[in-house]
């Protein structure tokens, strides 16, 4: 188990150095380092400045060397805890990001708050007793959120609730400091359209289970249909959903981004877009970086722990 | 010495129709002209709205043969109405009576009302643009980038996972770390990436769609062929001494075939969706030519109030109902090939 928890994470870390060099190559070329100076500049000044000025504004933002010093140079700073300066914002990145990701981190907080309980319980009821107009009715409501996009899901929500009904704010711009109640919208969005896809991993799990010979067993020496879907058939029927549920944080951090956008929320993804928007290479990297370690952390942790749910694989 | 006199059953004109052939063809006729429209259009001038006179009647009658194919199962016929409701809709735009989706007539015109001696029956955005002729136009683009990236990464994806699958080895070693490196991106991250650094157009999407998806695509026929290549009749090619290109394309592509058809589907809708989120996010098709997500990407700032909520639901409700077509006919179709 250790040999195979040290291979992941070397694999992980492999995975990183390499995307982020990549990432450096991308942001190499001389129509981003311009695109950086047009924006810190202004296009007027960049058209007006003689070459050697760019050169100089160049060494000064230590763009002029080639990537893959600046990359080594990132990489021996990254293990000091310096993970640059952003271009756009000027301040450091390191305590930027953090912030922004406590913000994204409130907002999947409550997304996975939400989610799990609902898609388990639907997942549950509709496995439960396959082909009844509750399994049917059920699984068409999971198929119809999801197959909303989260774009239109925000739409909809934000028409019906915040600009017909006036119930909710339709911004989470948070600018009079933190406010719960627009936070209610981006996380309806986001449960609407991923808690669809877990009840139909539970849904199928818990059919499965449902046709298995101990189930029959419980059921024809007369014990209460209550008792044998708790006692009996959850424990096994929750564990493929389980690695499904662990992997939704990657599904998170791509789906946070058109949400935090349309609802200006100032978190992870917004700030990664206008990063990549703006060139600011150092923050897309950052942002990269803490993507992929949550992507294969997740991978691990839904794989060690499906290992340890179930024995069949653990004794194999 | 008996003579067998065996009755040739006359075949109908619908039963000819629906031989695979028949309906390769039909999807090529409704195809090409649409694909060829959408992205050298312009340089036909007058002449590139006659290149979709063929493809009208080819798609009514797919349609007709889809609902044939596809009765026993009522969601997979609901799927297909909603998708070839949209692929009517791209393939008659030029001939329905509808103005000019670019011409501003008059601004903030609510739904059902008429101005400028016109009717709007969606209302017109801030621009004045109608947004029923809007709506429909806007699903050719998307619907013709969205099929285009899907069938690219397609081949890109099953050809590499053809032959980490059957080559294994180095081969797969080196093909799956790099499908690895990519599938660690969230895809946003990596759409934004590299639309960010190709610029933002209908070919870059492309691109990006099959740097996202061409992976997991790869690692699902992977998958297949490891278990499909143990087969005899596969030892039988080898030893008959075809050629490892052969034996991938002739025996296993075949066979692989069943459960990608439903994966594809899905697949479709992930794009459509990524292209629509993309252009929202102004990554994607650029204006002024109307399309669903540059449509939300517009309003989104002005329409904020309930009185000028049509100018996003509109675009928003149009895309729905095309993604949950596919959703359904996905779903549909895993019904009906678990039934054979």
């Amino acid at each position: 188990m250790t040999l195979l928890l040290a291979r992941r994470f070397g694999q992980m870390l492999l995975i990183m150095a390499f995307a982020s060099l990549i990432l450096f190559m991308i942001f190499d070329t001389e129509e981003f380092k311009k695109k950086i100076a047009v924006a810190e500049l202004g296009g007027f000044a960049v058209s007006a400045l003689s070459d050697q000025d760019y050169q100089e504004w160049l060494a000064a933002k230590g763009l002029d060397k080639p990537f893959y010093q600046r990359y080594f140079t990132w990489i021996g700073d990254i293990f000091r805890g310096d993970f640059g300066h952003s271009f756009e914002k000027n301040t450091a990145v390191g305590p930027l990001i953090a912030d922004r990701l406590w913000n994204t981190a409130i907002l999947a907080f409550w997304v996975f708050a939400l989610m799990i309980p609902i898609a388990l319980v639907t997942g549950v009821l509709a496995g439960m007793s396959e082909g009844s107009a509750m399994d049917r009715s059920l699984s068409f409501v999971s198929v119809f959120t999801t197959s909303i996009p989260e774009i239109a899901t925000a739409i909809l929500l934000t028409v019906f609730l915040a600009l017909g009904l006036g119930w909710l704010p339709a911004k989470a711009a948070m600018t009079q400091g933190f406010d719960p109640w627009q936070l209610v919208l981006p996380v309806l969005t986001l449960v609407l359209y991923g808690f669809g896809y877990i009840a139909r991993m539970t849904r199928a799990s818990m059919a499965e289970v449902m046709t298995s010979n101990y189930i029959r067993t419980a059921v024809l020496k007369g014990l209460p249909y209550r008792q044998v879907i708790l006692g009996h058939a959850l424990r096994n029927a929750l564990i493929a959903p389980f690695t499904v549920i662990v992997l939704q944080l990657n599904w998170l951090l791509s789906g946070v981004v058109v949400v935090e956008v349309f609802f200006e929320y100032d978190g992870f993804g917004k700030l990664l877009l206008e990063a990549a928007l703006f060139g600011d290479i150092y923050v897309v990297q950052a942002a990269t970086l803490i993507a992929v370690v949550v992507a294969c952390t997740s991978q691990i942790i839904s794989d060690v722990g499906y290992t340890f749910l179930n024995p069949r694989i653990r004794f194999a | 010495m008996a003579t067998v006199t065996v009755d040739v059953p006359e075949r109908g004109w619908l039963e000819r129709l629906e031989s695979t052939r028949a309906v390769i063809a039909l999807i090529l006729l409704m195809w090409v002209p649409l694909n060829v429209y959408v992205m050298f259009g312009r340089s036909f001038g007058d002449f590139a709205d006659y290149l979709l006179v063929p493809a009208v009647p080819a798609t009514a009658l797919l349609y007709f043969l889809t609902l044939r194919a596809f009765r026993e199962s009522r969601i997979a016929l609901i799927g297909a109405t909603l998708v070839f409701f949209w692929l009517f809709m791209a393939v008659s735009a030029p001939f329905l009576p509808l103005v000019d989706p670019n011409e501003p007539i008059a601004p903030f015109t609510p739904p059902l009302t008429e101005a400028r001696d016109h009717f709007f029956l969606l209302g017109a955005d801030f621009k004045g643009r109608d947004m029923l002729s809007r709506a429909i136009w806007g699903c050719q683009r998307v619907l013709v980038w969205g099929v285009t990236a899907t069938l690219v990464a397609y081949v890109i994806g099953t050809m590499f996972g053809l032959l980490a699958g059957y080559l294994a080895g180095w081969w797969d070693e080196v093909i799956s770390f790099i499908a690895n490196v990519f599938l660690s991106f969230p895809v946003m991250v990596l759409f934004i990436v590299i639309l960010n650094y190709l610029g933002a157009s209908g070919f870059n999407i492309v691109i990006a769609v099959t740097f996202a998806s061409a992976p997991a695509i790869m690692r699902i026929v992977r998958g297949l062929t490891l278990d499909i290549k143990t087969r005899d009749y596969v030892f039988a090619a080898q030893t008959r001494g075809e050629a490892p290109l052969w034996i991938m394309l002739v025996e296993l592509l075949p066979n692989v075939r069943g459960p990608l058809i439903v994966d594809a589907c899905l697949r479709l809708g992930y794009t459509t969706v990524a292209i629509t989120t993309l252009t929202f996010l102004g990554l994607g098709l650029q204006p002024p030519d109307p399309d669903w997500g540059l449509m939300i990407r517009e309003s989104a700032k002005t329409a904020l109030l309930w009185k000028f909520s049509y100018m996003l639901l509109v675009p928003a409700l149009s895309v729905s109902s095309l993604i949950l077509g596919f959703n359904l006919l996905a779903d549909g179709l895993r019904e009906i090939s678990l039934k054979d």
